[in-house]
Order: structure tokens, then sequence, then C-alpha cells
């Protein structure tokens, strides 16, 4: 469906684009800038192929694609209205960012980091308005949180731009966590975490006892968001982002992100008297007292900070009404917002370019010398105000207008009365913003002598967002109307109320109101300096202090905890984790009751096998025993393990049989050649005492889980998925090896783990073992000294021959062992280990020298190349429909040898088989290496010394 | 009295109260043992929980009925070679720490190696 690729398209484009960056890597800036450019522009087509049918014709395209179902989540992204606005406002004004960007960023500076961070976000940006099912959204809204901590904290070399980022991660992230609570328990209580099911279910919603807590849930998450009192402080010290990020994330995304899920959730969120309390009065507070705030910095863009923190108040506010009116209100507002705050942070950047200051203490009478700038950014800041002809006019008069009908304090003036002083101050700070910026005389020459107006292409998009922010005021009906209209209708889910977008609607309410609040405006600017001097002489709350001594003190208490609960002796963690699993266990066995032993009859042993078992416990104690006589605890090491794989046998597991034997060889080589290396005969650290309390706690222990094992080995076992796999291996899995067909076909994406664990293992082995040679350790290395008795013979011939003659037969072994795996014991691990066994027995007769300049494949890359085939297999099966890593099997007939079988199964197993050889091989070689140059470096010590 | 469900249990338990002791022990290598004893007595114990059965292998055969379980085997099998990385690993770290300070001590406390050292008065 074509409706769907333009859905994934255009979220998926910034994600493209974002690599394409990265990619391109060292290109120069325009190279990034176009990639993002064009990938924004090309989005912005996109949208506009579907302004016809969400905008005119009401249709809501809509696509999805199954993700977890288990959980409900699915790939839905769907348009309507609202999100077609949105996603115009994010697409448009990131247009304009990157051209903007492009002139701002220096040459030299990480433009690549900075446009791929800038297009993650547009693309998580885009998937939140888009996405149509509310845990998609979730993902999206945690991945604005991160790329906007990678874009405010851009200018990694300062200081407040890494604490301004950490703390919007916090603030931010914080409150994302509680919208995942908010938002699963949503989706619970509606039956469906798809979006249009969940906004058809309001009543539902709100008549359940979890309405209150999924309520408050969500609300933090969009507050913090959208930065409302009193999580508002991070957004100010965010401002320490290069200036096209603030023009970006606080006019039209980031921060509208909160408005935006608000307005989303509308239909099943508002209209009750809780929300309308709780997010009006948020609202109107966050209005007024960011207002105040914003008319008493001095930075640029702390004030415009402010107003941001204000004009989102005001929207909330709107929000909070819960009425049609208000909402068309509020949704106009966020285009203006988006046009006017935009193009005033480019204005901001700008000046701070040209003049290098944005304190307005040093600046001032800047229309002569950059007028273009100056009349842009007044036009915008009339806008902010709200002053006529402008679009801020327009969206101010109708909240104006709404807020008399709003009986939430008491008295019906009482609303108004607060709105209109939120008015004030917004006309104060915004008059303020103009006129000590570009009028008056200039403050302080040495800024005012450099400034000058900037290229066209950084003045044309604040340029082309002031004429859209005028238009918006002349021409609304026309510009505006129909996708106001339609918004509205996409918020409340109710036909949308007549409505007359106008600058002249004859004398009423809010055209008094206005009046006095432009007035009052007016008055705070003229004012200003004495108002200044009075807020300046109280002592203001530091958010920022508070925040940061907030995460000391529980930095403190987690390292006070830590350091407590953390003894640095691994002796003293094992034993308090041993008692502790005992006194549990213990107690949990004392409160069962019941017999220990079950109904289940056992099987009698014959004698061979008791002998078994008192060999495997005397090899125990022995180990015990002489656990510092380290060579001869290796023998009784090995007879366990011995024992082990003859109970294999005889309890019908030739499979493990064959694994462990050969595990077994595997281990032994390499303990011996690390013991080696290591002191043999040690003497005891531990006093009697101690050995007798750690003995003590082992004999308890042991009885413990001796008891488990037989108290389950004495009763039947519970139903389990074992007769599925028996049943299905040969008709599924087209292998009568049940073990071989679970490893490489029902639970492969296990096996695959696994191998890659083991790589990983012997990957970290070289690396230890490979830097080994150097510093302390190498030095410790050369002044190795024997200390056993060698045999005069360093490679005896027998043994030699013996191994060479053993290499062929073993190979022929282990291909029999790995071709016959699907249907009888072996396949990949066994193969592996056998034929690993077989090129290890040539280090160990020939030495490493010999044997290392015979090899000719390399362990890094077989264990890459075994767990790549190992996955190719499992996408291979995707590409034909099936799951990951479902197998696939044919039988074939050749002239001679007959009918035989191919599975992809195989080839998976071929990845198996590589990367355990591949792992098993470097392990050991590796550490015959060092070993091999230790006992040359002592020979040549030796051979010096006889010669002196 | 002898059956082998009594031999399998006893011989797990008599594994863990081996493993508990080494590696409570304090040298490196001792902890290395225990942890091949442990791994014995898990790999066993998880066997143990398809139970006990003579003579029936997992692999299919026409007519054959009766099977022993096979996923407690499937998952053992990857166990054992997962242990040998496991052991692998660990004991390349202890020759590494051991090379790199000179003691084989678990804490990395100063301690004798060995008795020449002890008689010598000094090592590293």
């Amino acid at each position: 469906m074509a409706n769907a690729l333009t859905l994934y398209l255009l979220v998926a484009l910034p994600f493209i684009a974002a690599l394409l960056i990265a990619l391109a890597g060292p290109a120069a800036r325009g190279v990034h800038a176009g990639i993002a450019g064009a990938a924004s522009g090309a989005g912005l087509l996109l949208l506009a192929t579907l302004a016809g049918p969400v905008i005119g014709a009401g249709a809501v395209p809509s696509a999805s694609v199954s993700w977890v179902p288990s959980l409900g989540l699915a790939l839905t992204l769907m348009v309507d209205p609202l999100g077609w606005m949105f996603a115009g406002l994010i697409l448009g004004i990131g247009l304009l960012v990157v051209i903007f960007a492009h002139f701002y960023l220096h040459e030299g500076e990480a433009t690549a980091r900075f446009f791929a961070s800038l297009m993650l976000f547009q693309g998580a940006m885009l998937g939140i308005v888009l996405a149509g099912n509310v845990l998609l959204l979730l993902v999206f809204w945690e991945l604005t949180s991160l790329s906007s901590f990678l874009l405010i904290g851009f200018w990694q070399h300062k200081a407040e731009g890494r604490e301004g980022a950490r703390m919007a991660l916090a603030v931010t992230g914080g409150g994302g966590l509680a919208l995942i609570g908010g938002m699963v328990l949503l989706g619970t209580v509606a039956g469906s975490f798809d979006l249009a099911t969940i906004l058809e279910r309001g009543a539902q919603v709100q008549g359940s006892p979890l309405y209150p807590v999924i309520l408050a849930l969500i609300l933090v998450g969009c507050f913090t968001k959208s930065a409302q009192f009193p999580f508002h402080f991070w957004l100010p010290h965010a401002m320490a982002a290069p200036t096209p990020v603030s023009a970006y994330l606080h006019s039209a995304t980031m921060v509208k992100a909160g408005v935006f899920l608000l307005a989303r959730l509308w239909p099943v969120l508002a209209g009750t008297e809780a929300y309308a309390l709780i997010v009006s009065t948020t609202g109107l507070v966050t209005m007024i007292f960011a207002a105040l705030v914003a008319l008493f910095r001095h930075d640029l863009k702390s004030i415009l900070a402010y107003s941001t923190i204000s004009q989102l108040g005001l929207l909330v506010m709107l929000l909070g009404f819960s009425r049609e009116m208000a909402v068309v209100a509020a949704v106009l507002h966020i285009l203006n917002h988006a046009a006017f705050k935009a193009a005033l942070f480019m204005a901001a950047g700008i000046v701070d370019h040209e003049t290098g200051t944005r304190d307005i203490r040093r600046l001032g009478g800047l229309a002569k010398a950059m007028p273009v700038t100056a009349l842009v950014a007044t036009l915008a800041a009339a806008s902010m105000a709200g002053l006529p002809p402008l679009g801020g006019f327009i969206s101010k008069e109708m909240m104006l207008y709404e807020t008399p009908e709003i009986a939430l304090f008491g008295p019906a003036w009482v609303v108004p009365a607060l709105a209109t002083i939120g008015a004030a101050f917004s006309v104060a700070y915004s008059l303020r913003f103009a006129w000590q910026l570009f009028f008056g005389r200039p403050r302080d020459p040495e800024p005012f002598a450099r400034a000058h107006d900037p290229a066209a292409g950084m003045w044309a998009p604040s340029a082309l967002l002031t004429l859209l922010a005028v238009l918006l005021g002349l021409v609304p009906m026309a510009l505006a109307a129909p996708l106001v209209g339609a918004v509205t209708h996409a918020v409340t889910g109710a036909p949308t109320p007549e409505f007359e977008l106008g600058l002249w609607h004859g004398v009423n309410i809010a055209l008094i109101l206005s009046t006095i609040a432009v007035a009052a405006g007016a008055l705070l600017v003229w004012r200003h300096a004495r108002l200044l001097a009075s807020w300046e002489r109280v002592r203001h709350l530091d958010a920022k202090r508070i925040f940061e001594s907030a995460i000391a003190f529980a930095d403190k208490w987690v390292r006070k905890f830590y350091v407590a609960t953390h003894e640095p002796s691994l002796q003293r963690m094992l034993l308090a984790t041993f008692a502790a699993v005992v006194v549990l266990v213990l107690d949990g066995a004392l409160a069962g009751g019941g017999a220990i032993t079950g109904a289940r009859p056992g099987i009698p042993a014959p004698l061979p096998a008791v002998i078994a078992w008192g060999l495997l416990i005397a090899a125990v104690a022995a180990v015990i025993n002489d656990a510092r006589q380290r060579l001869r605890v290796l023998i009784y090491v090995s007879v366990i393990g011995l024992v082990t794989s003859l109970a294999f046998v005889r309890f019908s597991a030739p499979d493990l049989a064959l694994t462990q034997i050969s595990v077994e060889v595997v281990t032994i080589l390499l303990l011996l050649l690390a013991l080696n290396l290591l002191p043999k005969a040690p003497p005891v650290l531990s006093s009697a005492a101690r050995r007798w309390r750690d003995g003590a706690l082992a004999v308890v222990g042991g009885l413990l889980v001796g008891g488990i094992s037989w108290a389950m080995l004495t009763r039947e076992p519970g139903a389990s998925i074992s007769a599925f796999h028996l049943a299905n291996a040969k008709p599924g899995g087209g292998g009568t090896n049940v073990v071989n067909v679970i490893l490489v076909d029902f639970r492969a994406f296990d096996t695959l783990g696994e191998i890659i664990v083991l790589g990983i293992a012997g990957l970290a082995i070289f690396a230890l073992l490979d830097t080994a040679a150097r510093g302390a350790s190498g030095a410790r290395l050369a002044r190795w000294q024997e200390d056993m008795p060698h045999s005069p013979e360093q490679h005896p011939m027998m043994f030699v021959m013996a191994s060479r003659i053993a290499l062929p037969l073993a190979l022929t072994v282990g291909i029999y062992l790995f071709l016959r795996g699907h249907n009888q014991p072996g396949g990949g691990f066994i193969a592996a280990l056998v034929i690993a066994i077989a090129f290890l027995l040539q280090y160990l007769a020939a030495g490493y020298d010999w044997s290392d300049r015979r090899r000719r494949f390399g362990e890094h890359q077989m264990i890459a190349t075994g767990v790549l085939v190992a996955m190719a297999t499992g996408i291979g099966a995707m590409l034909l429909g099936s799951n990951f890593l479902t197998s696939a099997f044919g039988y074939f007939h050749l002239p001679v040898i007959g009918e035989f079988e191919l599975a992809s199964a195989m080839l998976f197993d071929t990845g198996v088989f590589l990367t355990v050889f591949g792992a098993v091989t470097l392990a050991l070689a590796q550490l015959s290496h060092i070993a091999q140059r230790a006992a040359r470096a002592y020979a040549a010590a030796r051979a010096a010394e006889e010669a002196r | 009295m002898m059956s082998y469900e009594f031999l399998v249990a006893s011989a797990i338990g008599v594994l863990v109260a081996g493993g508990i002791y080494l590696t409570l022990r304090a040298r490196t290598f001792q902890v290395v043992l225990g942890l091949t004893l442990f791994s014995y007595a898990v790999n066993l114990f998880l066997f143990a929980s398809g139970r006990l059965v003579l003579d029936r292998p997992p692999i299919w055969e026409k007519g054959v009925t009766q099977y022993t379980d096979p996923l407690p085997q499937a998952l053992v099998l990857t166990a054992i070679v997962i242990t040998f990385g496991m052991t692998a690993f660990v004991v390349i770290l202890a020759l590494r720490s051991y090379l790199e300070t000179g003691s084989d001590h678990v804490d990395g406390e100063k301690v004798p190696c060995s008795g020449d050292e002890l008689s010598a008065g000094k090592g590293e």
C-alpha cells in the first residue's frame, strides 16, 4: 500500500539521514547540512502529499506491522490532522534550522555529530507525533530525551553544556519513567495499546479506579517535558546548547511534545474535575511565574527560555480548560508560537554571532547596525506580545475570551484577572526584548562596533518564520482556519465549534482585557529599571543549586551504602553469599515440612556404578586435601570428569557424554599450561579455625543441595514441553537426534547467544594474554623459573609421530561426528572440540613454534565467521518469511551415495563449529605461546649462566 | 539404599560441598578448582531434573515411544561448553593478575607464593 510506505518513509527518513551523515564523517559541513536539509525537505514533500486526504477529506491513513505482539507493541503509524500539523512544524522548522545552523556553526566544528544528532532528534519527534501505538510512542519519547541530551551537550568542552544536558536528561528522563508507568496502566485499563482504540475508550478509563494514578503519572511526563512549574528549571540551563538547537527544541519540538501528548490524550483524560484543576492551575502558575522571571533576565536566550516556559504554560492552561473553543485557541497558538519563537531564537543567535555577546545590558540600538535582523525580530516579538495585527494577537484574544467561562477558583473574575496579569508580563518581556536590544542608545560601544547584518542565508529562515507570524495575523482564515478546525476535531473527537479567526470582533471582553494587558505591559517596560533594582534586592531560589545538591546528596548516600555493603574481599563476600543462601534454603526446607523422599521408585545400582561413585567421592576429597599440590590435583579433577561422563553414558545421554569427555581433555590441557606459570605448591594461608568454619558451611551446603537433588529425583517430573520436542524433531526439524535438533532449531537462539559468549571469552583471553608480555607482567614472565623436573627430551619422537598420525584420523572422526550430528550423537559442538584437541596435541607434542608456523587458519576470523554464519542462517529464514532461525530441510538423491538430507540447520551448526573451534584453539594456543616465551627466556638465562 | 538416585544426589551434594570449601580459599587456583567442582554439580543437577532413565537415548526411532527428556540434555550440553569458556577465562584472569601483581591471592594481598620465596625472605 502506497500509504503505508509513505508513513514509514516519513519516519525513517531522518534516521537514514543521521546514518548517512555519520558515515560521511569528515566530509565538509556543507555535505552534512545538505543531507539533513534534503531529508527534511523530502519529508515535507511526503507530508504535503498527505495534506489533501488528511486535512481536506478527514481520512486518517495508518499502517501497522506487529513488533512484539505478546506485549501489544506494534509499529503502528497514523497521520491525523494533529499529527500532520506537528509533523509539518517539525519538518518545516527543522529545514529552516538546518539552513540556519549551516551558517551558524563554524567550519571545523563537529558538524557531522551535530547534524546526525539533529536528524536523530527529528526522527524521534516525528515518531512521537505519528505513533499509533502508545508503547511505540514511549520508545520515541525516550529517544527524544536521549538525542536532546546529545544536542544540548554538543559543546562538550563547556561545563555548562554538559551540566545543562545532564539536567535536561535527568528531568525529562525521570518524567519519561513516570510516563511509561502511566501509559502501561492506561493501556491495561483501556484493554489495548493501540492509540485509536484507547481514544475511543475515554469513559472506560475515566470510570476506572486507576484513573487518578494514570492521570498523575502521564501529567508528570508531560509537565517535565514541557517544562511546567515546578519542573521548569531544566529549560533555561538547556540554553547552553548551540542556538540552532534551542531554536528547534524550544519552539516547535521537544518542549511541545508534552503539549502534544496532552492534546493527543485529550479525549481519554480531559473532562474530569481533577484534570481541569491540575492542568489549568499548573499552566496558569507557570505562565505568570515564568513571564515574571523573563522580565528580569539579561541573557537573550535566557529571556527567550523563560518566555517559552510561560507560553507553554498558556498552552497547558488552555488544554486544561477542557472546552472546545479553548482547544481552538491552543491549536492556533501552537502555530503562532512555533513561528515567532523559532524566529526569535534565530535572531538571538544572529546577535550573538555578530556582536559576540548575548547580554542585553551590553547591547542596544542595534537597529542602526543590523536593520534587517531588527525588523524581523521586532515583528516576531510583537507577535509574542500579542500585538495586532499579528498572529499572536488573535490567539491571545481567543484565550482571554475563554477565561470568564472558567469558574475554577470561586468567583468568575479570578481566572480572567490572572490571565490578564500573565498577558501583561508577556507584553512586558517581549517589548523589553525588542526595545532594549534594537532601540535606544548602544550601552556598550564594543559589541555595537562589531555588529552588522549577517549573510542572507542566516536571516532568511528567521524572516520566513516572521512572515508566517504576520500572515497568521493578516489572513488567518485563509491560512490557518481549515487546519485549526481539522486539528481541533482530531484533538477533541467532537465536532469543531463554529469559530471565526480575525483581528476585529467588535468591542468585547477579550479586547478590553487585551488592551489592559498591553497598557500594563508598556508601563512595566517604562518602569523596568526601577523594578529590576527591587527584583535584584530579593534573594531568589537557585533551582540549579537545589538540583545539584539533591544529586550530591543521593550520590553520597549511595556511596555510603555501597561501601557499607561491599567488602573489598572476595572471600568475605562469598562467605556472606553462601551463608545467606544456606540460611534461606534451610528456612524454606524447614517451613515446607513433609518427607524428603518422594514416591518415585528408584533404579537399583549395580556394583560397578557404586565403585565409580566411590571414585568420584574419593577424587573430590583428594582435590580438597591436596589443593595446593597442583599437578596432582589435575589428575583428581579428570577422574571426576570421567565419572561424570560415565554417568551421562549410563543415563541415556550420549551427546552429553561425548561433550563432557572432550571438554574434559581441553580443560585439563588448559589448566596444565596455566599451572606451569603459576606458583606450584604455595604455603597454606588460612588459619585452622577459618578452615573449620568454611568446612562446616560446605558440609551444610552440600547436604542441602544433595537433599534437594534426592527430593527431586524421587518424585515424578511435572508436565514439560519436552513431549513437543520429541514429537516434532523429525517432522519439523528434519533430524532424529532430538538434542541436536533442539540446539540448532527449537532453541537455536539460545545456542546463538552461547556461541557468542564463548567467542567473547576466547577473544578476552587473547586480549589478556597478548598484553601479558609487557610491563610488570612481562618482567615477571621473563624471570620465570622452571621448578619441575623436565624430561631431557623436549619433544619425544614417539609422541610427535603419534600425534601427527592422529591428526588426519581425528579430523575424519570430527567430520563424521559433525555430519551425523543431526541424526545421531554428535554435532557442531562435539566435532569442534574433537578437532581442536587434535590440533592442540600438535602444539603439545611438537611445540608452539613448529605448530604455529604450519597453522593456516586465523582463530579470530573463525570466531567472527562462525557467529556471522549462524546469524545469516537465521536471517535467511526471516527473508523466506519464517521466524528467525527457523530451519528448512529437504531430501536429495545422489547417484552413488543415495538418499541424503540437507538442512539449513547444518549451516547453523557450521557456525557453531567454527566459533567453538576458534575460541578453544585461540585460548589454548595463546596460552602455550606465553608459556613457550617464558621457557625460552629461562633457557637463555641458564645458558648465559653456564657460559660464565 | 544404593539406588542410582542416591548415588547421583549424594555425588551432587559432595561436589557442592567441595565447591563451597574451595571457592572460599584465598588462592586463585583453589577458587578455580572450586568453580570447576561447582560446574560439575550444577550440570549434573540440571541433567538430573530430567530424571534418571536407562537406555532410552533421545534419538528418534520408528516404533519407539519412550525416550528420556531431551530438553535438560540440550541445556546441559551448551552449559558444559560455556563452563569451559568460563573456567578458561577465570584461569587466564588469575594468571594475568598473578603476573601483574606477583600475588595469587584473590584480593591481591601480598602473600608468599612458594616455599623458595619464603625461605629467601622476599618475594615481589
